[in-house]
């Protein structure tokens, strides 16, 4: 594989010197995935109501905020990272695969900031109970 | 520099017998995207109407688990939305078991064409399992 030439660097044909740190990144989130969103389905499964005010008032204990936060940012990582694959796998027009995976960049980033904030308002606000 | 015939590609999907192997691997792309955008929007819609009080949340469980009797459209949303549920529980564990069969591999092992194969075969069975063992378990000690 190599580096490329230095011509093709220029042009950006060489390495990006990136794809390492996606493979990484994508294994880490993976482990908090798998540890994190398990925990999350055995404590909704356990939940004795799914009411407004027992799932209001789970979230905002700490020892359940904290770890929901901490999913929230591995999921949607690990989301921006495998979408990413998935678009440039399939995607092959350059114009149109920048915008596709500027608007999975949005997604991912926005969709988290929405989770994370729903979960911050609940736990400082202290959730009905 | 002119070709007289198209460059040789490499074969595709449609040229190889399926197994075990073909279909673990898909599936862990598809349980991956599912999850990413069924799952990433329903977790997102889920924590939004917590966060926004016990009306919204109302709404939330209304469409998802438990409209009225007499309203058909909210029955109807009902079963599209445990379809959805079961499906992305099973997304999970097959994208969470096929993923801890990756990270094995990221190790060099299992590469060998029974052990491959086994493993393939073991993954998509355990992920069926635990999908089931977690509705019935579900299901039997009643909804809220």
């Amino acid at each position: 594989m190599g580096s490329g030439t230095k011509v093709g660097k220029v042009r950006g044909l060489g390495s990006a010197k990136s794809g390492v740190h996606h493979w990484v990144a994508q294994r880490f989130t993976a482990i908090g995935n798998a540890l994190l969103v398990s925990w999350l389905i055995a404590g909704l499964v356990m939940l004795p109501s799914h009411d407004h005010g027992a799932v209001a008032g789970w979230l905002a204990q700490p020892i359940v905020a904290v770890p929901m936060m901490l999913m929230i940012v591995s999921v949607f990582y690990h989301i921006r990272l495998g979408l990413q694959v998935l678009i440039e796998d399939y995607v092959h027009d350059d114009g149109l695969k920048f915008a596709v995976l500027v608007l999975l960049t949005f997604y991912a980033i926005g969709a988290g900031a929405v989770c994370l904030f729903s979960v911050a308002k609940l736990a400082f606000a202290g959730g009905p109970l | 520099m002119a070709q007289s015939r198209p460059r040789p590609l490499s074969p595709h999907l449609t040229i190889w017998r399926w197994g075990p192997h073909m279909l673990i691997s898909i599936l862990h792309r598809v349980t991956g995207d599912g999850l990413a955008i069924v799952g990433g929007l329903g977790l997102t819609w889920w924590l939004f109407a917590a966060a926004s009080g016990p009306a919204d949340y109302a709404t939330f469980q209304y469409y998802v688990w438990r409209a009225d009797e007499a309203d058909l459209a909210g029955l109807i949303a009902n079963y599209v939305s445990r379809i959805v549920l079961i499906g992305l529980s099973w997304a999970f564990f097959q994208h969470l078991f096929s993923g801890l069969r990756h990270l094995v591999m990221d190790m060099g092992a299992g590469y060998e064409l029974k052990t491959n194969r086994t493993w393939s075969l073991v993954v998509m069975a355990a992920a069926v399992i635990a999908t089931i063992a977690l509705w019935a378990y579900i299901f039997t000690r009643g909804a809220h």
